[in-house]
């Protein structure tokens, strides 16, 4: 898709003249990310997240299949070739602690990148079809760097596949035949190493197929921003390239100064220790936690201590364990519906009084605390803050959003992109209502006129 | 586009609904469907346990050497197992508790074989979700009813091995087993 005014692409030379009429390949990267793609002009850098998980996407690519070339996938032999990838092969230290690390980066960008559809309701039509995508990319991610988590084949490896096809074993009936199923054994062993492994080489590529269509649905509105007020006109948008890749080349450069700061400096921090023991089926470690990626969602699971029976009976309608992988799976699967739990008709939560209290002071504590929680050991007082911190969790989605749609009065919204960058950008004002604040200090950015159509510095 | 059009108005025109045809693309469907679906069934079943790993195996365990309030643990296709010698007081506890409420009810006379009531054979993996449960080395914490305790999420096991506290939805599995002297069990 494109906006009307969006720049055509004209090859240059006699090569990309050829090029274009076989395989137009430089014309889809340029209406894709480059001069050809109209971008709001008022992004913030929350925007920049998409990029950076693309990102790191790659880089979990390649540190992967390179470490593949080293790593062998059998019980007997799997810590030893990553502890002689650590010891002996050229880098293989640099390496294999940019692919663990890089998890962990790609993880911080995507919860960004998820944060941000949450605060600016990116969710909503018409861009439903990329959040539900974003929501399978992030399914996919996580199935993914959970089998990663286990080729180590250290104490965490090993007690992270048990614990984690247990949940299986929790569906009525079908449950435990599942998980011996999922695992070709009876406990985690070979067979469930060399799937995982199987697997783990898999799903990235599957993940970049999901990207892609991700891009793709993206690219039918183009990108919200942070009025949520849609392009109206060519001003309100300038060209992906040079400006965005300008900006997002930025926000590169400083998670890129974060990254290999951890890799070099801190490649352990974010790791378990005893996942440099190798794995002892008969032992089962103190305290074992997943990758803290996952701890919100553990503690979903941790807090059901009670069935759900009926009272007095002592009838059990669901067992505890049930309750709490429902719950787990629950918490994710939400966000598939979210666009239609959440009606308000406006999207940004700049303009959503009622929205944006309940944002800050409701899931941002509640998510903090399951994060904790998911960390901490299964003792008081984290279990009761994970309940109520659960309990919370699905009120928001569930009852509060659906509510807050219904009953909020929205700010009034600025007409457009544009006025509301040089109308409404005085020093302290609040929303631009209507017209351009009379006592705007501001009147118009350099290098734009007043009458707000903008003049690209090219 | 064109081709298409016309298509669609010779078939509407000249033949409504149930054509001579149908039968052949019903009949190539159909035998294309159940041959994919016959596929898949390797597919699946490829990831069941192998024949080695359901390759029957049993285990001989020598019980005679544990003192009373002593376990130990053994393995079994794999998996911990706990064998553990009662004292007489933990045999009065368990009794005592028998018909206490419990999740999952059971005695302990029917967890363990007549003749050895002291020798208590469970599997060491939480019914949670797998973990192996603490208790059976010395000084491990035996949770709040003096058996077993699961750190992962917290679940306590009586001396008899039967979920009292947590979320594990049931007691500790009892193998199947045989006593083949008086201090050799076979299990498996
Ligand atoms: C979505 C992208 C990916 C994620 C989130 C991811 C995540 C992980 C994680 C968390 C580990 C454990 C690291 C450790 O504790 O040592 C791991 C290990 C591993 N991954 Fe990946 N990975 C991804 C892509 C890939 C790809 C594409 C390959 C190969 C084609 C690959 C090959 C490996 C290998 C061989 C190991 C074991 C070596 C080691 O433990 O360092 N990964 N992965
Ligand atoms: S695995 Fe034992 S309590 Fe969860």
């Amino acid at each position: 898709m494109s906006f009307a005014w969006a720049k055509q692409y004209e090859p240059q030379t006699a090569l990309t003249k050829w090029l274009d009429e076989k395989l137009p390949l430089p014309r889809l990267v340029y209406n894709a990310v480059g001069a050809g793609y109209p971008v709001p002009r008022n992004l913030n850098y929350m925007w920049n997240f998409g990029v950076l998980a693309g990102f790191f996407l790659v880089v979990q690519i390649v540190t992967g299949v390179v470490l593949a070339m080293h790593y062998a996938a059998n019980q007997a032999v799997a810590f030893g070739t990553v502890e002689h990838i650590m010891r002996n092969v050229n880098y293989g230290w640099m390496l294999r602690y940019a692919h663990a690390n890089g998890a962990s980066f790609f993880f911080i960008v995507i919860y960004l990148h998820i944060f941000r559809g949450f605060f600016y309701s990116s969710y909503k039509a018409p861009r439903e079809m990329i959040w539900l995508l974003g929501v399978v990319i992030f399914l996919l991610m996580m199935a993914t760097a959970f089998m990663g988590y286990v080729l180590p084949w250290g104490q965490m490896s090993f007690w992270g596949a048990q614990v984690i096809t247990g949940l299986f074993s929790a569906i009525p009936l079908v449950g435990e035949p599942l998980q011996v199923w999922l695992l070709g054994g009876f406990a985690p062993d070979n067979a469930a190493l060399n799937r995982f492994f199987s697997l783990h080489f898999l799903l990235p590529f599957v993940i970049a197929g999901v990207v892609i269509l991700h891009i793709w649905a993206l690219h039918i509105p183009g990108s919200s921003n942070p009025t949520g007020v849609e392009v109206k006109q060519e001003s309100d948008t300038v060209p992906f390239h040079p400006y965005y890749t300008a900006k997002d080349g930025f926000g590169l450069g400083v998670i890129l100064i974060l990254f290999t700061a951890m890799v070099f400096f801190l490649p352990n921090a974010l790791g378990h220790p005893d996942n440099y023991i190798e794995a002892n089926p008969l032992s089962t470690p103190a305290h074992i936690v997943p990758e803290w990626y996952f701890w919100p969602f553990y503690a979903i699971l941790r807090a059901f201590t009670g069935d759900l029976s009926i009272p007095f009976t002592g009838i059990v309608l669901i067992p505890a364990k049930l309750l709490g992988v429902i719950a787990m799976f629950g918490s994710i699967l939400l966000w598939f519906i979210l666009p239609w739990l959440d009606k308000s008709p406006v999207r940004s939560g700049h303009y959503r009084p009622m929205f944006r209290k309940f944002f800050w002071f409701g899931l941002i504590p509640c998510m903090i605390a399951l994060f904790i929680c998911g960390g901490a050991p299964a003792e008081e007082p984290y279990v009761v803050i994970s309940q109520i911190a659960t309990a919370y969790y699905f009120l928001h989605f569930l009852v509060i959003l659906p509510i807050i749609s219904q009953i909020e009065v929205p700010k009034p919204l600025p007409f457009s992109i544009t006025e509301a960058v040089l109308g409404g950008a005085a020093p302290g004002g609040t929303s631009g209502g209507g017209k351009i604040n009379p006592e705007g200090v501001v009147g118009g950015l350099p290098g734009t006129a007043t009458d707000g159509s903008l003049q690209p510095a090219e | 586009m064109a081709t298409n059009t016309a298509a669609t108005t010779e078939v509407s025109a000249a033949e409504e609904g149930v054509r001579r045809r149908d039968w052949i693309h019903i009949a190539a469907l159909g035998t294309a469907g159940v041959g994919g679906a016959s596929l898949l069934f390797p597919l699946v079943s490829q990831m069941a346990p192998s024949a080695d790993v359901l390759a029957a195996s049993t285990t001989e365990v020598d019980v005679g050497a544990i003192q009373p309030g002593q376990s130990i643990k053994a393995s079994f296709r794999k998996q911990p197992l706990f064998v553990k010698r009662l004292t007489a007081e933990e045999i009065a506890k368990a009794k005592a508790d028998d018909g206490a409420s419990m999740r999952d009810p059971a005695k302990l006379a029917d967890r363990t074989k007549a003749g050895h009531e002291d020798v208590l054979v469970t599997m060491g993996v939480c019914t949670h979700l797998g973990c192996v449960p603490l208790g059976a080395a010395e000084g491990e914490n035996k949770g709040e009813f003096g058996g077993y305790f699961c750190p992962c999420h917290g679940s306590h096991y009586d001396v008899a091995g039967r979920i009292r506290k947590g979320p594990a939805p049931l007691n500790l599995q009892v193998p199947e087993y045989e006593f083949t002297s008086d201090t050799v069990i076979r299990v498996g």
